[in-house]
């Protein structure tokens, strides 16, 4: 009988990135620290673009963290109707469509055009506190987990800013989020 | 599937901002309207003779809702004008803002100077009798009021009050020069008759409220340098209405759309309104437009400005402001496009 090994698609993903998640030695540097919490907050999961390789697919460390790929355009979504399925991603997993629209995840290299190049640490925070965009503006959409990753201390959320600022600079200008169509009008 | 914002989140985000700007849980607001010190006579409503009634001469649309507005400085005190663009106000300072719709009043919010450091923002939600208020729960209240079929009015919890207010440098918005100036804009949106006792710059530096003395404001209210009439009115609104954030002081700003009217700007210079919209490429595309970003105002089109586009919409990637309204203001929106379409010159 032959043995069948399955992989989840998470473990799959780090074993192809070759990722370490290692703790930060006591002292770390703030750097270090945000390094591990983007790490094992899976942050790379849905910000840094999948493409296929020999074991399927993995996450393009040459894009790390600059979201939805520029050239990937924005394809019409698909259709869920009122089924159990309701939402659904693209292949590089950095696009979904849901009932609230479709969503691309943000670019979060530290390029000043397309990245976070020009956000401060108290902007990166507030988008937190606030789950507004920016702090201020629209709302983070889903499936962005804001509402989990507001309870992280400011202290790990500065970390994870401080590790944001020192990432390769990625320009990729990542499509604006995409309103639902408009609710039909009630018939007569 | 995503989780929403919960209350208990608020709350966190609330207690972490405070203790960020000043090392301490801030001061709680009093659990009555009664108690913050607006009414001399609660029980009939009867002002206090401290507190001063205004009128900002652009109000902020909140789906047609009647306000009114009073503030209140603490007795030898004035106000720090030395920034013409941020003034700095004495600690103690009260603002109130009261809305009603349909005749009932719902709301009473309230902006408190209780330290140095510390703003306290509330809310106070009505009876139906109209009698009393009673404070607001920190995640606000969804569905307060009916404001138009199908469609509720929700009381901003105290995130969403910073959300705004913390956007410039300075938290009071409303209350300033050119909101507060003589020179009265007839075409402004919604604006109100000016009611006798009513507080504007001349009043403030007549009675000493100004710090250091602006003799200038009286003698030339500060006043938009506009093009025309309309485009004073379309200016004064964009600046009184998306200028809280949209200004150089915020993250907003970095984008370059800056819709704060300075008053203490050069005379002359082209409003930051007009220069930063008229034929500006922005970062934004209106759907089904091609590029990166459409223009945020497309001289002699409308349908083809991303900034017409977002007033109009109240779908939630789209619409502008963010917060604070579900309906479209369709006022301003009429003043709008006939500017764009009437005012300015398409490109050859």
């Amino acid at each position: 009988m032959r043995t069948t090994t399955t992989l989840t698609l998470p473990i799959l993903l780090a074993l192809s990135a070759g990722a370490s998640a290692a703790p930060p030695a006591p002292g770390a540097s703030p750097e270090e620290r945000g390094g591990y919490l983007v790490r094992i907050m899976s942050c790379n999961d849905c910000h840094t673009p999948l493409k296929m390789g020999p074991k399927g697919p993995e996450p393009d460390m040459g894009r790390m963290l600059s979201g939805h790929p520029e050239s990937f355009g924005v394809p019409a979504a698909p259709s869920h109707g009122d089924g159990a399925w309701v939402w659904s991603g693209t292949g590089t997993n950095t696009a979904f469509a849901g009932p609230w629209g479709i969503t691309f995840t943000a670019n979060l290299t530290p390029d000043p055009e397309t990245g976070l190049g020009k956000w401060t640490e108290k902007t990166f925070l507030e988008t937190f506190r606030t789950g507004r965009h920016m702090g201020h503006g629209r709302p983070v959409r889903p499936p962005m987990p804001v509402y989990w990753i507001s309870q992280a201390t400011d202290d790990d959320l500065k970390a994870i800013y401080a590790y944001l600022r020192t990432i390769p600079a990625v320009r990729n200008r990542v499509p604006q989020p995409v309103d639902p169509p408009e609710p039909a009008a009630p018939a007569k | 599937m995503p989780t929403p914002l919960r209350p208990a989140a608020l709350l966190l985000g609330l207690l972490a901002l405070g203790a960020a700007g000043a090392g301490s849980a801030p001061p709680e607001p009093p659990p009555t309207l009664a108690e913050t010190g607006l009414y001399a006579d609660p029980a009939t409503l009867r002002l206090a003779p401290s507190v001063l009634f205004y009128q900002p001469q652009y109000p902020l649309w909140t789906d047609g809702a009647a306000k009114a507005r009073w503030i209140f400085l603490p007795p030898g005190s004035a106000i720090d004008v030395s920034d013409p663009d941020a003034w700095e106000f004495p600690v103690g300072t009260k603002l109130w803002k009261e809305f009603a719709f349909g005749g009932r009043r719902v709301e009473t919010r309230f902006l408190w100077r209780a330290t140095a450091n510390d703003w306290v923002f509330a809310t106070y939600v009505w009876n139906d009798a109209g009698t009393a208020a009673i404070l607001a729960p920190v995640d606000g209240v969804a569905g307060a009021a009916e404001i138009a079929p199908g469609l509720r009015h929700d009381l901003p919890g105290r995130l969403d009050c910073r959300a705004c207010h913390e956007s410039a440098r300075v938290e009071v918005l409303g209350f300033s020069a050119l909101q507060l100036s003589d020179d009265r804009d007839p075409l402004a949106p919604h604006a109100e008759t000016l009611r006798p006792g009513a507080v504007t710059l001349a009043a403030l530096e007549e009675r000493g409220l100004l710090s250091p003395a602006r003799p200038e404001w009286v003698a030339r209210p500060p006043r938009i340098p506009a093009a025309t009439p309309r485009e004073r009115a379309v200016l004064g609104y964009l600046s009184g209405n998306c200028g809280a954030c949209h200004n150089a002081d915020n993250p907003a700003g970095t984008t370059g759309l800056l819709l704060r009217q300075l008053v203490g700007s050069r005379e002359g210079s082209v409003p930051p309104a007009r220069a930063t919209t008229v034929g500006v490429e922005g970062g934004w595309l209106i759907p089904g437009a091609s590029g990166h970003g459409s223009l945020r105002v497309a001289p002699g089109d409308p349908d083809g400005s991303a900034l017409v586009y977002r007033m109009a919409s109240r779908r939630p990637a789209s619409q502008m402001p963010p917060l604070g309204t579900k309906v479209p203001d369709r006022e301003a929106l009429e003043l709008v496009r006939g500017w764009v379409a009437e005012e300015l010159t398409p490109r050859r």
